[in-house]
Protein backbone atom coordinates (compact mmCIF):
# COMPACT_ATOMS: atom_id res chain seq x y z
CA UNK A 1 0.00 0.00 0.00
CA UNK A 2 1.45 3.31 -0.99
CA UNK A 3 1.39 6.34 1.25
CA UNK A 4 -0.86 9.24 0.27
CA UNK A 5 -0.87 12.63 1.95
CA UNK A 6 -3.27 15.56 1.57
CA UNK A 7 -2.20 19.20 1.74
CA UNK A 8 -5.19 21.41 2.52
CA UNK A 9 -5.72 24.57 0.52
CA UNK A 10 -7.53 27.37 2.33
CA UNK A 11 -8.20 30.74 0.71
CA UNK A 12 -4.94 32.51 1.55
CA UNK A 13 -2.73 29.46 1.99
CA UNK A 14 0.84 29.66 0.77
CA UNK A 15 3.76 27.25 0.53
CA UNK A 16 1.03 24.71 -0.23
CA UNK A 17 2.59 24.01 -3.62
CA UNK A 18 6.08 23.98 -2.11
CA UNK A 19 4.89 21.29 0.29
CA UNK A 20 3.36 19.27 -2.55
CA UNK A 21 6.61 19.67 -4.51
CA UNK A 22 8.76 18.36 -1.65
CA UNK A 23 6.46 15.38 -1.08
CA UNK A 24 6.10 14.50 -4.77
CA UNK A 25 9.49 15.36 -6.19
CA UNK A 26 11.98 15.34 -3.33
CA UNK A 27 10.88 12.38 -1.21
CA UNK A 28 8.69 10.70 -3.87
CA UNK A 29 5.44 10.41 -1.97
CA UNK A 30 1.99 10.82 -3.45
CA UNK A 31 0.36 14.03 -2.28
CA UNK A 32 -2.71 15.95 -3.38
CA UNK A 33 -3.55 19.59 -2.93
CA UNK A 34 -7.17 19.57 -1.72
CA UNK A 35 -9.52 22.55 -1.45
CA UNK A 36 -10.65 22.75 2.18
CA UNK A 37 -14.36 22.30 1.44
CA UNK A 38 -13.73 19.09 -0.55
CA UNK A 39 -11.29 17.27 1.72
CA UNK A 40 -12.27 13.68 2.61
CA UNK A 41 -10.10 12.02 5.24
CA UNK A 42 -10.88 8.45 4.09
CA UNK A 43 -8.64 8.85 1.03
CA UNK A 44 -5.48 9.81 2.94
CA UNK A 45 -2.91 8.45 5.37
CA UNK A 46 -1.95 11.87 6.69
CA UNK A 47 -2.72 15.55 6.30
CA UNK A 48 -0.70 18.76 6.30
CA UNK A 49 -2.16 22.21 6.93
CA UNK A 50 0.26 24.55 5.14
CA UNK A 51 1.46 28.05 5.85
CA UNK A 52 -0.04 31.31 4.70
CA UNK A 53 -2.84 33.58 5.80
CA UNK A 54 -5.99 31.45 5.70
CA UNK A 55 -9.05 33.70 5.42
CA UNK A 56 -6.76 36.72 5.62
CA UNK A 57 -5.93 35.96 9.28
CA UNK A 58 -9.15 37.89 10.02
CA UNK A 59 -10.21 38.01 13.67
CA UNK A 60 -7.12 35.95 14.65
CA UNK A 61 -4.69 33.88 12.61
CA UNK A 62 -6.21 30.44 12.11
CA UNK A 63 -9.59 30.90 13.79
CA UNK A 64 -11.82 31.03 10.68
CA UNK A 65 -10.02 28.05 9.11
CA UNK A 66 -10.44 26.15 12.40
CA UNK A 67 -14.19 26.11 11.66
CA UNK A 68 -13.71 24.71 8.11
CA UNK A 69 -15.20 21.28 7.24
CA UNK A 70 -11.60 20.19 6.55
CA UNK A 71 -10.96 20.40 10.28
CA UNK A 72 -13.88 18.08 11.06
CA UNK A 73 -12.32 15.60 8.63
CA UNK A 74 -8.86 16.11 10.13
CA UNK A 75 -10.34 15.46 13.58
CA UNK A 76 -11.24 11.93 12.48
CA UNK A 77 -7.59 11.41 11.49
CA UNK A 78 -6.40 12.93 14.75
CA UNK A 79 -8.53 10.51 16.73
CA UNK A 80 -7.55 7.38 14.84
CA UNK A 81 -3.84 8.19 15.09
CA UNK A 82 -3.01 9.31 11.55
CA UNK A 83 -0.55 12.22 11.35
CA UNK A 84 -2.03 15.73 11.36
CA UNK A 85 0.67 18.34 10.77
CA UNK A 86 0.43 22.12 10.85
CA UNK A 87 3.17 24.29 9.42
CA UNK A 88 3.24 28.00 10.36
CA UNK A 89 -0.35 29.17 9.69
CA UNK A 90 -1.33 25.50 9.93
CA UNK A 91 0.07 25.46 13.49
CA UNK A 92 -2.12 28.49 14.27
CA UNK A 93 -5.14 26.63 12.86
CA UNK A 94 -4.37 23.55 14.99
CA UNK A 95 -4.17 25.57 18.21
CA UNK A 96 -7.38 27.43 17.37
CA UNK A 97 -9.08 24.10 16.60
CA UNK A 98 -7.79 22.87 19.99
CA UNK A 99 -5.94 19.92 18.45
CA UNK A 100 -2.87 21.34 20.19
CA UNK A 101 -2.45 23.24 23.46
CA UNK A 102 -1.46 26.90 23.70
CA UNK A 103 -1.77 29.82 21.32
CA UNK A 104 0.35 31.84 18.90
CA UNK A 105 0.46 35.56 19.57
CA UNK A 106 1.90 38.51 17.71
CA UNK A 107 5.73 38.48 17.63
CA UNK A 108 7.22 40.58 20.41
CA UNK A 109 9.05 42.57 17.69
CA UNK A 110 5.60 43.62 16.32
CA UNK A 111 6.98 42.85 12.86
CA UNK A 112 6.68 40.09 10.30
CA UNK A 113 9.94 38.12 10.52
CA UNK A 114 11.36 36.25 7.53
CA UNK A 115 14.77 34.73 8.17
CA UNK A 116 16.73 31.52 8.64
CA UNK A 117 16.92 30.33 12.24
CA UNK A 118 18.04 27.21 14.08
CA UNK A 119 15.86 24.81 16.01
CA UNK A 120 16.83 22.01 18.35
CA UNK A 121 15.04 18.67 18.47
CA UNK A 122 13.57 18.00 21.94
CA UNK A 123 11.35 14.98 21.25
CA UNK A 124 12.07 12.49 18.46
CA UNK A 125 9.12 10.20 19.06
CA UNK A 126 6.54 12.15 17.09
CA UNK A 127 5.05 11.92 13.61
CA UNK A 128 7.17 14.88 12.48
CA UNK A 129 10.51 14.17 14.21
CA UNK A 130 11.10 10.40 14.41
CA UNK A 131 13.92 10.44 11.83
CA UNK A 132 15.89 12.91 13.95
CA UNK A 133 17.99 12.64 17.11
CA UNK A 134 17.33 14.55 20.30
CA UNK A 135 19.67 17.53 20.31
CA UNK A 136 19.96 17.74 16.51
CA UNK A 137 20.23 21.36 15.41
CA UNK A 138 18.35 22.16 12.22
CA UNK A 139 18.75 25.07 9.88
CA UNK A 140 15.33 26.29 8.74
CA UNK A 141 13.51 29.51 7.78
CA UNK A 142 10.64 31.25 9.58
CA UNK A 143 8.16 33.66 8.00
CA UNK A 144 5.45 34.87 10.34
CA UNK A 145 3.95 37.76 12.27
CA UNK A 146 2.13 35.70 14.91
CA UNK A 147 4.56 33.05 16.09
CA UNK A 148 5.01 33.84 19.78
CA UNK A 149 3.98 30.61 21.45
CA UNK A 150 2.13 31.09 24.71
CA UNK A 151 0.61 28.69 27.19
CA UNK A 152 -0.52 29.20 30.76
CA UNK A 153 0.69 25.84 32.06
CA UNK A 154 4.21 25.45 30.68
CA UNK A 155 5.13 22.94 33.37
CA UNK A 156 2.47 20.47 32.26
CA UNK A 157 3.62 20.78 28.63
CA UNK A 158 7.21 20.06 29.69
CA UNK A 159 6.25 17.16 31.96
CA UNK A 160 4.28 15.56 29.14
CA UNK A 161 7.23 16.01 26.78
CA UNK A 162 5.05 17.91 24.32
CA UNK A 163 7.72 20.41 23.31
CA UNK A 164 9.13 18.97 20.08
CA UNK A 165 11.35 21.83 18.85
CA UNK A 166 12.90 24.92 20.43
CA UNK A 167 14.69 27.86 18.81
CA UNK A 168 18.39 27.65 19.68
CA UNK A 169 21.79 28.94 18.69
CA UNK A 170 24.30 26.80 16.79
CA UNK A 171 25.52 25.27 20.06
CA UNK A 172 22.01 24.14 20.96
CA UNK A 173 21.60 26.74 23.68
CA UNK A 174 18.07 28.17 23.87
CA UNK A 175 19.09 31.74 24.49
CA UNK A 176 17.07 34.94 24.29
CA UNK A 177 19.06 36.00 21.22
CA UNK A 178 18.16 32.80 19.38
CA UNK A 179 14.45 33.28 20.10
CA UNK A 180 13.17 35.26 17.09
CA UNK A 181 9.64 36.08 18.23
CA UNK A 182 9.51 35.97 22.02
CA UNK A 183 8.02 32.47 22.26
CA UNK A 184 7.69 31.13 25.78
CA UNK A 185 10.67 28.85 26.56
CA UNK A 186 11.87 29.27 22.93
CA UNK A 187 9.12 26.91 21.77
CA UNK A 188 8.99 26.40 17.97
CA UNK A 189 6.85 23.26 17.80
CA UNK A 190 4.59 21.19 20.04
CA UNK A 191 2.70 17.89 19.79
CA UNK A 192 -0.40 16.33 21.30
CA UNK A 193 -0.19 13.60 23.94
CA UNK A 194 -0.57 10.89 21.28
CA UNK A 195 2.36 12.32 19.23
CA UNK A 196 0.46 12.19 15.92
CA UNK A 197 -0.39 15.90 15.77
CA UNK A 198 2.45 18.42 15.51
CA UNK A 199 2.45 22.14 14.97
CA UNK A 200 5.68 23.75 13.81
CA UNK A 201 6.24 27.46 13.17
CA UNK A 202 9.22 27.33 10.71
CA UNK A 203 8.88 26.12 7.12
CA UNK A 204 10.54 22.73 6.43
CA UNK A 205 9.21 22.73 2.85
CA UNK A 206 11.43 25.74 2.15
CA UNK A 207 14.47 23.93 3.53
CA UNK A 208 14.30 20.51 1.88
CA UNK A 209 16.72 21.11 -1.00
CA UNK A 210 20.29 22.27 -0.52
CA UNK A 211 20.04 24.73 -3.42
CA UNK A 212 17.46 26.71 -1.42
CA UNK A 213 19.51 26.93 1.76
CA UNK A 214 22.16 29.60 2.39
CA UNK A 215 24.21 26.97 4.24
CA UNK A 216 23.58 24.23 1.68
CA UNK A 217 21.54 22.16 4.14
CA UNK A 218 18.37 20.18 3.46
CA UNK A 219 17.17 19.52 7.00
CA UNK A 220 13.54 20.09 6.04
CA UNK A 221 13.40 16.67 4.36
CA UNK A 222 13.74 14.98 7.78
CA UNK A 223 10.34 16.30 8.81
CA UNK A 224 8.51 14.82 5.82
CA UNK A 225 10.51 11.59 5.95
CA UNK A 226 9.47 11.31 9.62
CA UNK A 227 5.84 11.72 8.63
CA UNK A 228 6.14 8.97 6.02
CA UNK A 229 7.97 6.68 8.45
CA UNK A 230 5.22 7.23 11.04
CA UNK A 231 2.57 6.31 8.44
CA UNK A 232 4.46 3.19 7.27
CA UNK A 233 4.74 1.93 10.84
CA UNK A 234 0.99 2.23 11.21
CA UNK A 235 0.07 0.48 7.92
CA UNK B 1 -43.16 37.80 19.97
CA UNK B 2 -41.84 41.28 19.24
CA UNK B 3 -38.17 41.47 18.42
CA UNK B 4 -36.05 44.57 18.82
CA UNK B 5 -32.76 45.54 17.32
CA UNK B 6 -29.71 45.77 19.52
CA UNK B 7 -26.13 46.93 19.15
CA UNK B 8 -23.58 45.25 21.39
CA UNK B 9 -19.99 46.40 21.66
CA UNK B 10 -17.38 43.90 22.76
CA UNK B 11 -13.66 44.28 23.45
CA UNK B 12 -11.21 41.38 23.41
CA UNK B 13 -8.07 41.86 25.45
CA UNK B 14 -5.02 39.69 26.20
CA UNK B 15 -5.10 38.18 29.69
CA UNK B 16 -2.87 40.00 32.18
CA UNK B 17 -0.30 37.17 32.10
CA UNK B 18 0.02 37.29 28.29
CA UNK B 19 2.35 40.10 27.24
CA UNK B 20 0.91 42.78 25.01
CA UNK B 21 3.78 44.18 22.89
CA UNK B 22 1.48 46.67 21.14
CA UNK B 23 0.51 48.31 24.44
CA UNK B 24 4.08 48.09 25.71
CA UNK B 25 5.43 49.82 22.60
CA UNK B 26 2.84 52.62 22.73
CA UNK B 27 3.78 53.31 26.34
CA UNK B 28 7.55 52.89 26.10
CA UNK B 29 8.33 54.28 22.66
CA UNK B 30 5.71 57.00 22.36
CA UNK B 31 4.07 58.14 25.60
CA UNK B 32 7.15 57.96 27.83
CA UNK B 33 9.29 59.73 25.21
CA UNK B 34 6.76 62.54 24.78
CA UNK B 35 6.45 63.39 28.43
CA UNK B 36 3.46 61.23 29.38
CA UNK B 37 5.37 59.20 31.92
CA UNK B 38 2.40 59.35 34.29
CA UNK B 39 0.92 56.59 32.10
CA UNK B 40 2.21 53.41 33.68
CA UNK B 41 0.58 50.81 31.44
CA UNK B 42 -1.27 50.50 28.12
CA UNK B 43 -3.15 47.40 27.00
CA UNK B 44 -4.36 47.03 23.42
CA UNK B 45 -7.38 45.02 22.34
CA UNK B 46 -9.74 44.19 19.55
CA UNK B 47 -13.12 45.90 19.22
CA UNK B 48 -16.20 44.26 17.73
CA UNK B 49 -19.70 45.67 17.28
CA UNK B 50 -22.57 43.24 16.78
CA UNK B 51 -25.95 44.25 15.28
CA UNK B 52 -28.68 41.73 16.09
CA UNK B 53 -32.36 41.20 16.78
CA UNK B 54 -33.55 39.62 20.01
CA UNK B 55 -36.59 39.48 22.28
CA UNK B 56 -35.00 41.65 24.92
CA UNK B 57 -31.73 42.97 26.27
CA UNK B 58 -31.02 39.90 28.34
CA UNK B 59 -31.54 37.54 25.37
CA UNK B 60 -29.35 39.74 23.18
CA UNK B 61 -26.55 39.54 25.71
CA UNK B 62 -26.99 35.77 26.03
CA UNK B 63 -26.73 35.28 22.27
CA UNK B 64 -23.52 37.29 22.09
CA UNK B 65 -21.97 35.51 25.07
CA UNK B 66 -22.90 32.17 23.54
CA UNK B 67 -21.38 32.89 20.14
CA UNK B 68 -18.24 34.40 21.68
CA UNK B 69 -17.68 31.19 23.64
CA UNK B 70 -18.98 28.61 21.21
CA UNK B 71 -17.18 29.87 18.11
CA UNK B 72 -14.07 30.97 20.01
CA UNK B 73 -14.46 34.54 18.80
CA UNK B 74 -12.11 35.21 21.71
CA UNK B 75 -9.30 32.78 22.47
CA UNK B 76 -9.77 31.63 26.08
CA UNK B 77 -6.10 30.57 26.21
CA UNK B 78 -4.91 34.14 25.92
CA UNK B 79 -7.85 36.56 25.94
CA UNK B 80 -10.74 37.83 28.01
CA UNK B 81 -13.78 39.56 26.59
CA UNK B 82 -15.86 42.32 28.04
CA UNK B 83 -19.22 43.65 26.85
CA UNK B 84 -18.66 47.40 26.79
CA UNK B 85 -22.10 48.59 25.86
CA UNK B 86 -25.48 47.16 25.02
CA UNK B 87 -27.87 49.49 23.31
CA UNK B 88 -31.39 49.10 21.97
CA UNK B 89 -31.88 50.61 18.54
CA UNK B 90 -34.78 53.04 18.43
Amino acid sequence: MSVKIAVIDFPGSNCDLDTIHVLNDVINIKADLVWHNYFKESKYDGVILPGGFAFGDYLRAGIIAAHSPAIDEARVMLEDGRPVIGICNGFQVLTEAQFLPGALLQNDTLTFICKWVMVKVENNETAFSNKMNIGDILNIPIAHAEGRYYIENLKELEENNQIVFRYSNENGECTKDSNPNGSLANIAGVCNLERNCIGFMPHPERASESILSPKGTSHGKNFFNSMVEFIKKRL
Amino acid sequence: MIYSEFIIEVVLENKPAARDPVGETIRRDLLAKKGYDMVSNVRSGQYLRFYLTAENEKKAEEIIEELLNKLRIFNPVTQNFKILKLQKES
